[in-house]
């Protein structure tokens, strides 16, 4: 499906350069990029723009709206104290971590439910009973149970964002044409080369876009369990606790840089992954 | 592949599996080794379900977190679905619209919570506009996308054969975009559903099944915590097979854009 998505959006957006290159044959490669960039800038300047004006009349009190300035300097103050890296980097590898358990754990059962009739009967009516909760809701329970901290966050991002990559995995490697599998046996293939060659390949874009919604799954979760789990650092942490002390421009600070670790994830994990991988073994066309 | 031998002998396998999984469950909770207060036996679990369904709290419950994810949803739906129609057809609100979607798309709602109780209070209107915003940007994603894959020739043939914009619109553009419109839904009804949970734990109002399951963590009520994931999950599943499923088979199905789920 995104294959497709990203293919009529490169056609369109064709069309579209094409269509002002028509209209504008005097214009010069630079300046047209310069066009670009201010075009994509221009509604973050409208909002901010916005958002200063509401913080400047007053509307709201000025502690819970703070004005950019204010975000910025807590921003840039936090940053080099030190804090904020210290905060980020706690988040992430409490990421990996539950990402890393999920992704082994998802991948091997996903697979093992896919090969074998026996694993799927067992596996899947558990995973279907698991999966429909949202994950939050086990986390008191996961608190009780592991205690607060660390332990418990980083099994529950792993729980939770082990369902969409158990599923995906049990479909692709479903998915992997019968006569694939029966062509290489019929040319001797073994059961390790069989794997190998061609059920992991063939089953591989499925599996990337299965821990591509667990990483998103995992990141969306880790703020939420952040919170409730009480880590000594974290993001989820620092807003929480922020939120106290009525530190309205600590905490947008930290939204900022959980949205930049997003988009870092997004645009420099996955799209990476998936140029390198699927796309340059005819996979999908990008 | 499907002889019914086969397909009992999954079924038995099934049932079995989840027959092991609560005995081994039971004997672990019966075994003493772990605290009975964080390891209930499961008729404990289903006298606590029973006794709260009965006096009516636990439907009290549901109905507020419905309620809130429901008019979160809602929301999403009348302010998603215009947007992501109008930013496929215009290229001057895609070229607005799109960076700063882009840009808020992947701050996890639960981020904002914190800073939502302090602008909105406690209550429904934190809760429902974190559902919001958690709902929305699926929502507009899969429309823009959805519009935009509407086949160019379908809206030729229509132009030929003389449909004005208002009839295109319903009669091409809608139908042919409906499938990635009603997938969007379901992504945006699953992320509602999740957010509403987490938004009822950390800004705990006093009704809601979130609210109820971190309420019980503090008194160690693990048999009511038990309950309500046991709830939680079933509207979750109710809401995915039957709400959506029946949507999909009475629009797309019907108008033949996809074809029933395959195998």
């Amino acid at each position: 499906m995104t294959s497709t998505v990203g293919g009529t959006r490169a056609r369109m957006q064709d069309a579209v350069t094409a269509i002002t290159a028509d209209h504008v044959p005097e214009r010069s490669q630079g300046s047209e990029r310069l066009h670009s960039i201010w075009r994509s800038i221009f509604p973050f300047v409208v909002v901010g723009a916005i958002w200063e004006i509401i913080a400047w009349t007053g509307v709201f009190p000025r502690r819970l709206f703070p004005t950019l300035e204010e975000v910025a300097t807590s921003f840039v103050n936090l940053t080099i104290a030190g804090i904020l890296p210290h905060h980020a980097i706690e988040t992430v590898l409490r990421l990996l971590a539950g990402f890393a358990l999920a992704g082994v754990v998802g991948v091997t059962i996903g697979v093992l439910m896919g090969r074998s009739r026996r694993a799927e009967d067992i596996f899947l009516p558990l995973v279907s009973i698991g999966a429909p909760i949202p994950g939050l809701a086990y986390a008191p329970l996961f608190l009780l149970w592991f205690g607060l901290g660390n332990l418990s966050s980083v099994l529950l991002v792993g729980f939770v964002s082990a369902f969409p990559i158990i599923f995906n995995s049990w479909t692709g490697v479903k998915a992997v044409k019968e006569i694939w599998v029966r062509s290489a046996q019929a040319m001797g293939a073994d059961d390790r080369r069989l794997f190998r060659h061609v059920i992991l390949p063939g089953a591989l874009p499925y599996i990337l876009t299965g821990l591509r919604l667990g990483l998103a799954q995992a990141w969306r979760i880790l703020v939420a369990v952040e919170m409730l789990a009480a880590v000594p650092w974290g993001l989820g942490w620092l807003i929480f606790g922020a939120r106290k002390f009525l530190n309205t421009d600590t905490m947008l600070a930290g939204i900022v840089v959980i949205a930049l670790i997003g988009l870092a994830l997004e645009k420099f994990v996955f799209q990476k992954i998936e140029n390198y991988t699927v796309v340059r073994w005819g996979m999908i066309s990008s | 592949m499907t002889e019914p031998g086969q397909n009992r002998r999954s079924l038995v396998r099934g049932a079995l599996s989840l027959l092991v999984a609560a005995i081994a469950y039971e004997a672990l909770a019966r075994s003493g080794y772990f605290a009975p207060a964080l390891l209930p036996t499961l008729p404990a679990i289903a006298r606590t379900l029973f006794a709260s369904l009965a006096d009516g709290t636990m439907f009290a419950h549901a109905a507020f977190t419905l309620y809130r994810v429901m008019f979160g949803f809602a929301l999403s739906i009348v302010v998603g679905l215009p947007l992501g129609i109008l930013m496929a057809r215009f290229q001057r609100v895609e070229s607005f619209f799109l960076p700063l979607v882009s840009a808020m798309m992947p701050i996890p709602s639960f981020a904002l919570v914190p800073l939502f109780m302090l602008w909105f209070g406690i209550g429904n209107l934190t809760t429902i506009l974190i559902v919001f915003y958690a709902a929305t940007f699926p929502m507009i994603f899969n429309t823009w996308s959805g519009v935009r894959s509407v086949n160019p020739i379908w809206l030729r043939a229509a132009g030929a054969m003389g449909a004005d914009e208002r009839r295109l619109f319903w009669k091409v553009i809608i139908p042919g975009a409906s499938p990635f419109i009603i997938t969007g839904m379901r992504q945006a009804f699953l992320r509602a559903w999740i957010a509403v949970v987490g938004a009822e734990m950390i800004a705990a109002s006093d009704w809601g099944l979130g609210w109820v399951i971190f309420d019980a963590k503090e008194f160690l009520n693990t048999d009511a915590m038990l309950a309500s994931l046991i709830v939680i999950g079933i509207i979750g599943f109710v809401f995915e097979r039957f709400v959506f499923g029946s949507l999909e088979r009475a629009t797309v199905m019907r108008w033949g854009m996809v074809r029933a789920a395959k195998g």
